[in-house]
């Protein structure tokens, strides 16, 4: 029952010397979550509704609000909208690739001997541990239009490959594709969470008469859900916040053209915004935008996971 | 191989980890489908199909970076004629030009590595601290607090981005006006570590539910032992939670490792770059689309080098990288 009584009890744990250890051990985070998370997102609302930018950082001119001109201009600006659909595309190109090629991967991992596939499994994750700085250099590379091992090796089967990195169509596919390279973190999750499924289900579905699709859709999908949930949420999150490969492929000094524009993904928009033409009031409202989005994905995700997700330790619990 | 070191374990950690860091490995003794010894020999053909496309990528980078000048694209798996393109005598530019001349690439790497393991250490004993905190103690408002941590790891980076950056300004400019202080802000390495003494939300998630999974008892007979908080969080929780400290340690050495935009945001001065940026400047440099000459043999080198340490990271501590991702998965 809530009342004097229990708001005394709940004071009187200040004056036990535990809590105020308690309180000394986590100190570092609480100063962190003040200083660089807390106060930082205070001041980046106030700084989304004002003109903040150089002058101001220089103290040569006054903070001026600017009321919502700067959300006016997320909808104004052209290459916010361009942004956000090549940031969408890519999104929507790389989750399912990865998450398909992962599963593939590890379902057939899981049914070969273990020895092999552990050595299979160290291969697959090799590229997770390839910096993005690395890979967008092997992007280009890799993928170039005309001296490109990628296209040699498609020409060797009679197929003339498209212009990858260069070509406007092709550039958001170049960057998934090697996403899917790198799709060995997601595997390794789906062949814990495929180890974990009790044989007995199977061995019942056999029993019902469940043949191999049944027990990969009624049996294995149930199952891993959570796992294929989690990943799902990561690599989208993972995919709006987009940045270093495309960045280090087709941003940098005397890089500009038309394939700029098709990688221009809005995390890297708004780095620009903020750190290149220093326009931070702009590039604050930017950032809550993509917080909102990414908020809204999730919560959309969680409302329709909740349908398809199966938790097990619920029952548990 | 990983599994072998899974028995050696003190038991109280196995049987005490919560969603468990060794999962992996005991679940690989575990049932898998009856497949036939003809199926698993054509899957096997298929996946030893698959490991050269994800290899060959790598094997293309050491090839092109052993190759001369105007030969780096030329597809040859083995080079036709060898080139050590990463030391070599200082000649003037129409010349071929090596990784270790370019630019002071050596000492990136030594900024690199003195970031990372500061970072990775700062984050990892922090991040301990308040794991623990929240594990082991009962305190007014421990819910609560844990809630917001929790919350945080929903914020995106760029929201905090620029606010930060002008608070390291303003520290910046505070230093240069005492001469009594040392240089701390923009344009210095600080931003890039310091935050990590604050502990990280992610890492205080992951390892507090290996503190839940230690036995209380083990506490209560080290304070009966007479250890006070701290002795016991040092001698006894510490130890305990080896393995989790570890993947906290080798994740936060790979975030540092892969960075991009954190220097690109703080670093100005070319000698203070870390490798990933000063790889890029590299690329902008002599790609031929931003007016270089060429010379892409030094930017081969350049990305091997890169990626040998983690390549080396992950064969020391394998098992580590795996079971730290596939603990991720079943935070579900």
């Amino acid at each position: 029952m809530p009342g004097p009584s229990r708001a005394r009890h709940w004071l009187s744990g200040f004056r036990e010397r535990e809590t105020w250890v308690a309180y000394l051990f986590i100190f570092p985070w609480i100063f962190g979550f003040l200083v660089l998370t807390l106060g930082p997102m205070l001041f980046s609302l106030y700084y989304s509704f004002t003109n903040y930018g150089l002058q101001q950082i220089a103290g040569i001119e006054d903070t001026k609000t600017v009321g919502l001109d700067n959300y006016q201009r997320l909808l104004d600006d052209p290459k916010i909208a361009a942004s956000l659909k090549n940031t969408f595309v890519y999104t929507l190109m790389m989750v399912p690739a990865t998450i398909i090629v992962a599963l593939l991967l590890a379902m057939i991992l899981m049914r070969i001997t273990e020895k092999l596939a552990g050595a299979f499994r160290t291969i697959f994750y090799l590229p997770q541990i390839t910096p993005p700085v690395a890979i967008g250099v092997l992007v280009l590379f890799l993928f170039n239009g005309t001296f490109g091992i990628v296209n040699r090796a498609l020409a060797l089967i009679g197929i003339e490959g498209p212009f990858w990195t260069t070509d406007p169509h092709w550039i958001k596919p170049t960057l998934a594709i090697m996403d899917v390279w790198g799709c060995g973190g997601t595997m390794v999750i789906l062949l814990a969470a495929l180890y974990g499924v009790p044989r007995q289900l199977y061995e019942a579905a056999s029993m019902d008469g469940a043949g191999r699709w049944r027990r990969f859709k009624d049996v294995t999908l149930p199952m891993i859900s959570p796992a294929l949930f989690f990943s799902f949420i990561i690599l989208t999150l993972a995919g709006l916040s987009a940045f270093t490969q495309a960045y280090t492929a087709f941003f940098g000094a005397g890089q500009a053209g038309s394939q700029n524009e098709a990688a221009l993904f809005y995390a890297i928009y708004l780095f620009q915004n903020a750190f290149q033409y220093f326009n931070m009031g702009f590039a604050s409202a930017m950032a809550w935008l993509l917080f909102a989005i990414s908020l809204a994905i999730t919560a959309v995700n969680f409302g329709v996971g909740r349908r398809f997700v199966y938790y097990q330790g619920e029952q548990k619990k | 191989m990983t599994a072998a070191g899974q028995e050696n374990q003190p038991l109280p950690i196995t049987t005490g980890t919560p969603r468990g860091m060794p999962q992996v490995a005991r679940a690989r003794r575990r049932w898998r489908p009856k497949t036939s010894w003809l199926t698993q020999g054509l899957f096997v053909v298929l996946l030893a199909g698959l490991a050269v496309l994800f290899i060959y990528p790598f094997l293309w980078l050491v090839s092109a970076s052993l190759k001369p000048k105007g030969e780096t694209f030329d597809n040859k798996l083995i080079p036709a004629h060898w080139a050590w393109n990463f030391t070599g005598p200082d000649r003037p530019i129409p010349f071929t030009q090596y990784l270790f001349n370019v630019a002071p690439v050596a000492r990136w790497f030594f900024n690199s590595f003195w970031i990372s393991g500061l970072a990775a250490l700062a984050v990892t004993l922090s991040s301990a601290m308040v794991a623990f905190s929240f594990a082991y103690f009962r305190f007014p408002l421990r819910n609560f607090l844990f809630a917001i941590l929790l919350a945080t790891m929903m914020l995106p980076g760029q929201v905090t981005m620029i606010p930060v950056y002008l608070l390291w300004n303003k520290v910046g400019n505070f230093t240069l006006a005492h001469d009594w202080l040392p240089h701390i802000g923009t344009n210095t390495q600080y931003p890039l570590w310091v935050p990590n003494l604050f502990s990280s939300a992610f890492y205080v998630f992951l390892q507090r539910q290996f503190f839940l999974g230690i036995p209380r008892d083990y506490f209560e007979a080290a304070r009966i032992d007479g250890d006070n908080y701290f002795t016991m969080f040092w001698r006894i929780a510490l130890p305990l939670a080896k393995p989790a400290l570890i993947v906290t340690f080798i994740f936060e050495v790979q975030a540092k490792w892969f960075d991009l935009m954190t220097p690109l945001i703080y670093l100005r001065d070319r000698s203070a770059f870390t490798v990933p940026l000063g790889l890029k400047t590299l690329l902008d440099q002599f790609n031929s689309s931003g007016g270089g000459v060429g010379d892409y043999q030094v930017i081969m080198a350049g990305t091997l080098l890169m990626i040998l340490p983690m390549l080396i990271l992950f064969g020391l501590f394998q098992k580590y990288f795996i079971e730290g991702i596939s603990t991720q998965g079943r935070k579900g």
